[in-house]
């Protein structure tokens, strides 16, 4: 088989006149909402970012009840001294103290209610333990680093996916030693990028599970030893077929900031993590994610990983032509907190997708002038396209068409990665003949009309261009309503439209939600050398 | 409460007798089934694959795709006639006992029958910490494709979340005056969801008047479908139950019109002020 020239490069996807002041008013709102946010992420602390900190530090492992080992120091330190300063300066401050040889021991100890914690005494005390909190830190960033520069000799060995998207699939058995084949089988067919889906579940736990694991309910724990073990499989399968494979999972839930720095330390490549997916849809509180999210956007900048976001997930609940705007305005949100933690561009997977009701007049041209915008107001993101899964109703011919026509969308926008979509969706887990054949759809639809960018122009003032300025105008208004809006209890509008249910129709407010109480507004002397690291840019 | 259909001897024809696959022709009992055998693609495994296509009944059976899956799976579709005959006044089917609505309707019915929101406390009970059946049940995200009842706009939904304690989950549905009380129940080792059951209905009907105790409903894979008597509970769902069924029956037990029998009398209560 020939693969084209155009196909393999596609041309730049056809261009939209926007009004590029229009544009820029929609970022400068979406920057006015989101600095307060910054802020206040700046300003409280959480116990995941704290046990993130202990993780980079190097305390991993669990107690024979399975509790990690830095949920328990975590927890002994702040019952002594409070989350307020950090608890780095504690530990180390012990360990200074000779209270336990090493950082394992300690926690061991503390977990027994062996170890007594205190803020330090004086100026040259406290300089003391955070210096040695900064080194202890410093070794897992370093780590972070190497994986970075391992990722990027990999994949210049191999070799990147010769054509755009990448084709993005999903395995989900509940046991690692099932999804390992199941992974390099998929690679083997033609998948780009490999996410575990995890246990259903996992977000709400306020631990990250140890070990290898071979239970979990429609999908598998993230878990260290997990990662590492998948991300071997993957590097071994990336050898055979020439093409660096790519390995995500999601940093979300209550242990995002610790998931990310897992993912950095064992190389995975991709993140899902969105601003509001958890407030919105798990109920986890504002503050606390906002918190979480800014620490593990700060790792993902630093580790290469690229995140992708939730704006999918809108669509799924609201109708996906009433709503195209709030996934506009999500986006915007999501890059504004990406760039502001240190993400670059080529780092942010922007996420949409075709849900639009197959049985409205004109729903793809519809698909296409939504994607035309996302593609052209975020022209150096790679975007994630996402398959039908609202309108896929268990006939499973006339979903293998909508799928089609969602990888055809895909095709003549220029999207960067394409979720692929499965014509047994909502009905089966994917049987392997469906994945073959969802396949078979994207090869097709790339061979056939991968070029297609080079010749569709939409018309000037056409339904599709006029479609993108409206959906864009209805979100610039809807950020100036929200920036407009009292800036009630919180001081923060976003926080008031959030808990006003302005997106996905769900009323979050500040002060409710899960994993408020590990949530503590910074003291005056509140230390945290990974994150002093992190926005040093040093080692 | 299942129910029996045995069409009666007046109905049309078509729904008694014998019928067979209707492909272009009527009798002509085509079907067309696709399958996958773990078999490496080679004649063998089109021999493999019609042999299949017998033994499920398919006689003259047509192989018209077969294609490798990798190097050890093949992928078959195969055209049929089947031997097998449908009998259609032997067919059984057990009802649901409530009609299942879609979100536009149960927040309609709610709105007209209640004239407020109905409210659902949630919980797992004891010390079980498995979220996953009520979250899947409660929160937006949902289950199955299916919106959570949250995102109802006419039910108001407080879930408690993990390890709840019976007389706190007393006190919140008091609190809350919940019309419905949700427990799920993952944990099944020495029958803790049993235990654990029982003696939240017992703790309910303990601390409310005869007649005003909110509806219990229990929730968890490893329940019976049928022990809800035994349970002390109104309803019991098992696995595999969608956001959408529990508010169905939701609207079915409590905003039931006067005159349907399975809905529970319930005392009118004055008007909240806010939701």
């Amino acid at each position: 088989m020939r693969v084209t020239s155009t196909a393999a490069r596609p041309a730049p996807p056809p261009r939209l006149e926007l009004d590029e002041e229009v544009v820029r008013r929609a970022r400068r709102l979406a920057e006015r909402l989101g600095q307060p946010v910054v802020e206040l992420a700046r300003s409280h602390t959480t116990v995941s970012v704290e046990r993130a900190t202990l993780r980079l530090a190097g305390l991993a492992g669990a107690d024979h009840e399975r509790v990690p080992w830095v949920n328990h120091l975590v927890d002994a330190v702040r019952a002594q001294v409070g989350l307020e300063h950090g608890v780095t300066t504690p530990v180390w401050d012990a360990l200074r103290r000779d209270e336990a040889p090493d950082l394992l021991t300690l926690a061991q100890k503390a977990s027994a209610g062996g170890v007594t914690f205190r803020l330090p005494q004086g100026r040259g005390e406290a300089t003391g333990a955070r210096r040695a909190a900064r080194a202890a830190v410093r070794p897992g960033l370093r780590r972070i680093d190497r994986q970075r520069a391992a990722r990027d000799r990999l994949i210049a060995r191999h070799g990147d996916p010769q054509r755009r998207p990448w084709i993005y699939l999903i395995v989900a058995t509940g046991d690692i030693h099932e999804d390992i084949p199941q992974a390099q089988a998929a690679a083997r067919e033609g998948a780009d990028v490999i996410a575990v889906i995890r246990s259903t579940g996992q977000s709400l736990l306020d631990y990250v599970p140890e070990g290898a694991t071979r239970e979990g309910f429609a999908g598998t724990y993230a878990t260290q030893e997990n990662f590492r073990l998948m991300r071997a499989a993957l590097d071994d399968v990336s050898k055979e077929l020439g093409r660096y494979v790519r390995l995500t999972n999601y940093a979300s839930g209550l242990c995002m900031p610790e998931i990310a720095t897992l993912a950095g330390l064992e190389r995975l490549d991709m993140m899902l993590n969105d601003s509001m997916y958890g407030i919105l849809f798990r109920d986890i509180n504002p503050i606390r994610t906002f918190v979480d999210q800014r620490f593990s956007r700060q790792v993902h900048a630093r580790a290469g990983i690229i995140i992708n976001t939730g704006e999918d997930n809108y669509l799924t609940t609201a109708d996906a032509v009433e709503a195209a705007h709030t996934v506009t305005v999500s986006q915007l949100m999501n890059e504004f907190f990406g760039r502001e933690a240190g993400l670059a561009d080529w780092q942010l997977g922007l996420g949409h997708a075709f849900e639009i009701n197959p049985d409205l007049e004109d729903s793809f041209r519809l698909e296409l002038a939504h994607a035309l915008l996302a593609r052209q107001l975020f022209p150096d993101a790679p975007l994630k396209w996402m398959p039908p899964t609202k309108h896929m109703t268990g006939d499973i011919f006339r979903g293998y068409l909508l799928d089609g026509f969602f990888n055809l969308v895909g095709a003549m926008t220029g999207q960067s990665i394409l979720l692929v979509g499965m014509m047994t969706e909502a009905v089966v887990t994917p049987f392997l003949s469906d994945r073959d054949l969802a396949l078979q759809n994207v090869r097709y639809v790339q061979r056939a009309a991968g070029g297609l960018t080079e010749d569709f122009h939409p018309p000037r003032d056409g339904f599709i261009q006029t479609r993108a300025r409206q959906v864009l105008s209805e979100a610039v208004d809807l950020l100036e309503r929200i920036t407009d809006e009292d800036s009630g209890a919180t001081g923060v509008p976003l926080l008031e439209a959030i808990a006003d249910g302005t997106f996905g129709l769900m009323k979050r407010p500040a002060d409710r939600g899960k994993g408020l109480d590990g949530v503590a507004r910074r003291a005056e002397d509140y230390d945290n050398p990974a994150i002093t690291l992190l926005e040093e840019g040093a080692t | 409460m299942s129910e029996r259909h045995t069409p009666g001897s007046g109905e049309a024809p078509a729904r008694t007798g014998v019928v067979r696959p209707y492909g272009d022709m009527t009798g002509d009992g085509m079907v067309q089934v696709s399958f996958t055998l773990p078999v490496r693609h080679d004649k063998r495994a089109e021999g493999a694959a019609l042999q299949l296509a017998a033994k499920m009944g398919l006689a003259p059976a047509l192989l018209v795709h077969a294609k490798a899956m990798g190097p050890d799976h093949t992928f078959f579709v195969v055209y049929g006639s089947v031997t097998h005959l449908v009998e259609l006044d032997k067919v059984e089917v057990v009802e649901r006992d409530f009609p299942l609505l879609p979100a536009k309707d149960v927040n309609a019915t709610i709105k007209r029958t209640l004239r407020r929101p109905l409210v659902v406390v949630g919980a797992c009970i004891g010390t079980d910490a498995h979220t996953v059946g009520i979250d899947a049940i409660l929160n937006i995200k949902g289950f199955a494709g299916e919106k959570g009842l949250e995102y109802y706009s006419e039910i108001t939904v407080v879930n408690l979340g993990a390890q709840v304690l019976v007389p706190e989950l007393v006190e919140e549905a008091r609190a809350h005056r919940a019309d419905a009380v949700l427990v799920s129940q993952v944990v099944t080792q020495r029958d803790a969801h049993i235990a654990n059951t029982t003696q939240m209905s017992a703790a309910f009907r303990e601390a409310y008047p005869a007649g005003r105790v909110p509806l219990l409903i229990a929730g968890g894979p490893r329940f019976e479908e049928g022990s809800a008597g035994d349970l002390g509970v109104d309803r019991v769902f098992g696995k595999g139950t969608t956001p959408g069924e529990v508010a169905s029956y939701l609207v079915h037990a409590l905003c039931g019109p006067a005159d349907s029998a399975p809905a529970r009398a319930r005392p009118p209560r004055p008007e909240r002020k806010s939701a």
